[in-house]
């Protein structure tokens, strides 16, 4: 296990520079931040103080240097919008868009595993053709307009839940969500079942075919002629090897759920860090950009590893794999 | 002294979308007390399901359409599913053929033999897993305190066979429908396995019902065979008179198409032709078309004989050597 660690710390230290490199031009070739930052008529002795303040004047590769010396040391860099530290600005969003997120995901596994098992245990019946077809809705049917249908249906129509922005949050066990307050759950509901209904159709369809696939097999006929209960053998003996493609996945969804909420977040005003990232790229924010790249990526790292680690605990032959 | 077993007209059919497939055809027999009857037959001639029908384990489109099937004199098919369940794996256990598939593998190999012992005792898991290992030991898992922990993946195939009849014997019990549980294995590996199967069998009075394509195996292990084909028992007596006087030309065939049971340098001789697909079996004897022996009549269906212990369904049987 120490060695597993150690090694996935080395891998990742390798993807994060790589990254990095490939971030950095990237945004270098976007556009010129100064075009954005400075007025107009600003004079040309104005314009070069400010590129020069800004450090645009040095070429790429000493920029890149700088910026990396700067990383090391836990800095990454300045916003030039807000002039503030643009790792401040990411982590200041970061808990709204994972609460966000997290609530999702969780929603997703609640409404999607049951449905899943419902309708892998009675396939072709007519209550499996209900759950394929709505899942089919959940797949086919865009994000923006589900937000915006469940915006109509349940702020304007019904007038049940805000529409808009994040509630009032609250605190437990040092821990600010607003999870914990009744505001803070209304104004989360719509996002996160926007954010989730795609999910739910993939929880509900890698479910299922998991049911489909391990019902047949002969463990699970061995274990009806150990005189099992049903319910043992489905949720103990499938359950539990169907747990193996559903953390893999979810565990990747995850990641391009934090990385992609901006959809959700811009129709429902969330004030998450989909959302500054989409105002940095259109102001050229070159720092805040990068700063929220390198922590979705450090994310995505984490996250698999967190998967790598719940794998070993469901699968043993993973387990003494790793041992050997 | 009445048999454990006792099936009457059992017909088991699977109602596919080509056609009604009749895998078990008005099948009867009996199966005494601490006997071992092997159940012999080419693959698809019925006999693995004729096991499960027995445990009612019959996957849909497959149902157990008539018969009775008599277990200590209760018909198992009246029995509702509740009730059906405390008979499985308690009084009526099964060993299935290929080790590799018959263990989750997620599980170890403790979890599953517990959750057995508790599914049909209450008993604490201290006890069941006292029970569980004491199982291993009987079958001959060295150290089988510590392999409790074990999953199915760090055991060979032939350990995680000996852990299935653990399982299967964990709760003594009156009947074992073992399904052709050497043939995946390696030749001495078989053996080691008959013996042992053989061995507890007798140990512990349990009778038995060996599922076997392989004459050689049910030769050394039963005490009475019957003859599967294409979904009817076509011959059925004592190991001994069924094996070196066959009746039946099926039964013949067989033995005349194994290697060793054939003198050096004189050739095989397979019986010609495929079983029939269930779906469109001849009238009559279904044998006939692959028959040396047929005539007109065998298009008409040969009834049972009884004659001195045997049965079998034939028009032209071989005649009795002493005869």
């Amino acid at each position: 296990m120490t060695v597993f660690v150690i090694r996935r710390f080395l891998q990742s230290i390798a993807v994060l520079a790589v990254t990095a490199i490939i971030v950095f031009i990237g945004v270098y070739a976007i556009g010129d931040p100064a075009e954005m930052l400075i007025a107009p008529d600003a004079s040309a002795a104005e314009r070069a103080q400010v590129v020069a303040s800004l450090g645009l004047d040095k070429p790429l590769w000493e920029q890149f240097g700088t910026f990396i010396w700067n990383a090391l040391h836990g800095d990454l860099g300045r916003s030039f919008v807000f002039n503030r530290p643009s790792i401040t600005l990411i982590l200041e969003r970061l808990p709204a868009t994972l609460e966000l997120t997290l609530f999702g995901l969780c929603l997703a596994l609640i409404i999607g595993i049951p449905l899943g098992l419902i309708s892998g245990l009675n396939p072709n019946t007519a209550t499996d053709e209900v759950i394929m077809t709505g899942s089919i809705l959940g797949f086919s049917l865009p994000s923006f307009w589900q937000g915006m249908m469940l915006i109509m249906i349940f702020s304007v129509w019904l007038g049940w839940l805000p529409s808009t922005g994040r509630g009032q949050v609250g605190e437990l066990l040092g821990i600010h969500s607003s999870l914990f307050t009744l505001d803070g759950l209304k104004h989360l509901i719509l996002p996160a079942i926007n954010l989730s209904l795609f999910k739910v159709s993939l929880v509900i369809r890698l479910t299922r075919t998991g049911v489909r696939e391990t019902m047949p097999l002969d463990f699970v006929k061995f274990a009806r002629a150990k005189g099992l209960s049903e319910n043992r053998i489905v949720f103990v003996h499938v359950f539990k090897n169907i747990l193996i493609p559903l953390i893999t996945v979810i565990g990747l969804e995850l990641g391009s759920m934090l990385a992609f909420a901006v959809v959700t977040e811009t129709i429902f005003a969330w004030p998450g860090i989909g959302k500054l990232l989409i105002d940095s790229i259109m102001r050229l924010d070159r720092p805040v950009v990068v700063a929220y790249l390198l922590v979705i990526v450090s994310l995505f790292i984490f996250i698999n590893f967190v998967v790598d680690v719940l794998y070993s605990l469901v699968d043993p032959r993973v387990r003494i794999g790793e041992a050997s | 002294m009445t048999p454990v077993l006792d099936v009457r007209n059992l017909s088991t059919q699977f109602m596919t979308r080509r056609g009604v497939l009749k895998a078990v055809d008005d099948v009867s027999f009996t199966v005494g007390q601490r006997e071992i009857v092997g159940l012999v037959g080419e693959s698809g001639s019925g006999k693995s399901i004729t096991g499960f029908s027995i445990l009612g384990l019959v996957d849909p489109p497959g149902r157990v359409v008539s018969g009775q099937i008599l277990f200590n004199g209760q018909d198992l098919l009246k029995m509702p599913p509740a009730a059906m369940r405390t008979i499985r794996g308690k009084r009526i256990a099964m060993i299935f053929q290929d080790p590799m598939m018959t263990l989750n593998p997620v599980l170890s190999v403790g979890t599953q033999m517990i959750e057995t012992v508790q599914a049909h005792d209450r008993v604490s898991h201290t006890e069941a897993r006292q029970r569980s290992r004491d199982a291993l030991g009987l079958v001959g898992i060295p150290s089988p305190e510590e392999r409790l922990d074990s999953y199915p993946h760090q055991f060979s195939g032939g350990m995680r066979q000996r852990v299935a009849i653990a399982i299967a014997l964990l709760h003594r019990p009156d009947l074992i429908i073992a399904d052709e549980p050497t043939t995946a294995l390696d030749v001495t590996i078989q053996s080691q396995i008959l013996f042992e199967i053989k061995r507890l069998a007798t140990e512990f009075g349990m009778a038995l019902i060996w599922i076997s394509h392989d004459l050689g195996v049910v030769a050394a292990l039963a005490d009475r065979v019957m003859v599967m084909y294409a979904g009817r028992i076509v011959e059925a007596g004592q190991v001994d008179g069924v094996l070196t006087e066959p009746r039946h030309p099926y039964t013949s065939g067989l033995l005349s198409a194994i290697p060793a049971a054939v003198p050096r340098g004189e050739p095989l001789r397979p019986i010609p032709g495929f079983a029939p697909s269930p779906l469109s079996r001849p009238s009559g004897c279904a044998f006939r078309d692959r028959c040396v022996r047929a005539t007109e009549i065998c298009s008409t269906e040969p009834a049972l004989e009884i004659a001195a212990g045997r049965e079998f369904r034939c028009f032209h049987p071989h005649v009795e050597r002493a005869a």
